[in-house]
């Protein structure tokens, strides 16, 4: 890619809004997973860290 | 014969995959290998896209914003499609997991959406020389993101997530009738307003240059929400049975 | 047929003993397209030019403010279970409570568009399109409504549902709605958007009563 030539910046900017919400919903999944199943493992007693 | 018992087995083998319990086992196994294969593409199509792959000899390098522009609008269709037969078959068959999918993979589309939107504006901007221009497409792919809005808000609204599931699901399925409508209606209406700056790709063939790229980031936007898709129904399932050991052990403390 | 007629009659009481439903969506339609002149400015070509558009959208507007209260009081007060299970099917009650509130509201406000049009410079030749687009076009509104008010019954902040819900689905209306008044106001044939606003009025007529029907079974389950 040539960085060079004009309106780079606005390529750059449609890539880093991809990353942003493609690693933002990656992020958000990842981290509702952790909570529940966290949740459902104390539950059942099983490898609970906060009980 | 044979082909019918192997139908029959493999509905079997789906219906078993369809059980909760055996939903979270599964897709635990996969969510893994479906994850690493998308990003693998993602990187492959980042590569090829904006390093190997030529600049435009019309939109110079502009035309990169494609292969991320692109693959997104195929996904907020899909999304939405798939979304609207989820509700449709959780109507019908009144599967949770049916709905517990749907919920999942709604958000997903609209962030797709919003990719879209947001890419095609930085794209707009060097190429029309606007960030918003009210052509066809634009404004189908707009009333899309509204329409998505609706069902996450419907899907959410009630106190009893059963009533949001199934309402969510009429409304993705008056949705499915409507976009068709909604499409030819902006067509028509562009037409009469703003025949120009329709958009379209240098020609009505696309070198295999630029084919590459663009194939790869589909292949990897879809097997990334595949994986994400998995994950984020997986959270229901689980949430789901979290909240009805709840509301059992409310009972019993009541008793 | 006399059941239908009979939930007809009875929501055409309601709406007309109320009387404020009727009023207050006219009086909605008329503030509402008076404010365009305030903030555009008051130059006739400018007004004449975003009528069609002005009035259509305002128009939508008035009618959905209207439909959050076309199944609630039933739902509220539990007369709709008994009416779910009467004798009338589903579909055609719901068909009878829309074809009231259109009665009630979107005829009122066609007729009121082309007085409205002339404050805003509209030309004689567009008034009768204007007039034919609306009575084509609020009936699919009431009918999108019904679906979207069955919808939002119970759910928490209903009305701000509601416009979510219907706005995008009623684009087609409001495209071909103001396409053919704007048509007329430029000299072209308005027929062919007309003739489609018709077809998708016989679309929502066939699609519209069955989801709502759906919707409001799962309400009152």
């Amino acid at each position: 890619m040539n960085f060079d030539a004009p309106y780079t910046i606005y390529i750059l900017a449609a890539y880093g809004i991809g990353f942003v919400l493609l690693g933002g919903a990656s992020l958000s999944a990842w981290r509702d997973w952790r909570r529940v199943s966290g949740a459902w493992a104390r539950l059942n007693g099983r490898g609970g860290r906060g009980s | 014969m044979a082909a019918a018992s192997a139908i029959k087995a493999i509905h079997q083998t789906m219906l078993r995959a369809a059980q909760p319990a055996r939903f979270v086992e599964l897709s635990g196994m996969l969510i893994p290998w479906v994850a690493a294969l998308g990003a693998a593409m993602f990187v492959a199509g980042l590569v090829d896209g904006l390093a190997l792959s030529p600049p435009d000899y019309q939109q110079g390098e502009t035309v990169r914003i494609m292969y991320m522009h692109v693959p997104a609008a195929w996904m907020g269709l899909f999304v939405y499609a798939l979304v609207a037969g989820l509700g449709g078959l959780g109507l019908v068959g009144g599967h949770p997991l049916a709905f517990a999918a749907a919920r999942a993979a709604a958000p997903l589309g609209a962030m797709f959406t919003a990719v879209c939107l947001i890419t095609g504006s930085l794209w707009g901007k060097p190429m029309w020389g606007a960030w918003w221009v009210w052509d066809a497409r634009l404004t189908s792919m707009l009333l899309l993101l509204f329409l998505y809005f609706g069902h996450i808000a419907l899907s959410r609204a009630f106190d009893d997530p059963r009533r949001g599931d199934k309402a969510a699901a009429v409304l993705g399925l008056v949705g499915c009738v409507n976009l068709p409508i909604v499409k030819f209606s902006v067509d028509w209406w562009n037409t009469l307003h703003q025949p120009a700056s329709v958009m379209k790709l240098g020609g009505p063939a696309i070198d295999p240059s630029m084919l590459w790229p663009l194939l790869l980031m589909a292949a990897a936007f879809k097997l990334i929400f595949f994986a994400l898709w998995l994950v984020r129904t997986r959270t229901e399932v689980v949430g789901a049975r979290l909240r009805a050991a709840a509301s059992r052990s409310r009972m019993e403390g009541e008793r | 047929m006399n059941a239908f007629v009979a939930v007809l009659r009875r929501d055409l009481l309601l709406a007309l003993r109320d009387g404020a439903g009727t009023w207050t969506v006219l009086g909605f339609f008329a503030i509402a397209v008076a404010v365009f002149p305030l903030g555009v400015g008051p130059e006739p070509q400018v007004l004449a030019r975003i009528a069609p558009g002005v009035l259509w959208a305002m128009a939508l507007l008035a009618a959905l403010l209207s439909l959050e209260t076309l199944f609630e009081a039933d739902y509220r007060d539990g007369s709709l279970e008994p009416l779910l299970s009467g004798a009338l099917a589903p579909e055609l009650l719901v068909l009878a409570k829309a074809l009231a509130h259109w009665l009630a509201t979107g005829l009122p406000l066609a007729i009121a568009a082309p007085v409205l049009g002339i404050f805003l410079n509209l030309p004689t030749e567009a008034m009768p399109v204007l007039l034919a687009s609306l009575l084509l076009g609020t009936p699919v509104l009431s009918l999108l409504g019904a679906v979207g008010a069955a919808l939002a019954l119970g759910a928490r902040r209903a009305t701000v549902l509601l416009a979510v819900m219907v706005l995008p689905l009623s684009a087609p209306v409001l495209i071909f709605g103001a396409g053919a008044v704007e048509s007329a106001q430029t000299g072209l044939a308005a027929t062919p958007s007309l003739l489609i606003l018709g077809s998708v009025a016989l679309v929502a007529l066939a699609v519209c009563p069955v989801a709502a029907a759906a919707a409001l079974r799962q309400a009152v389950e």
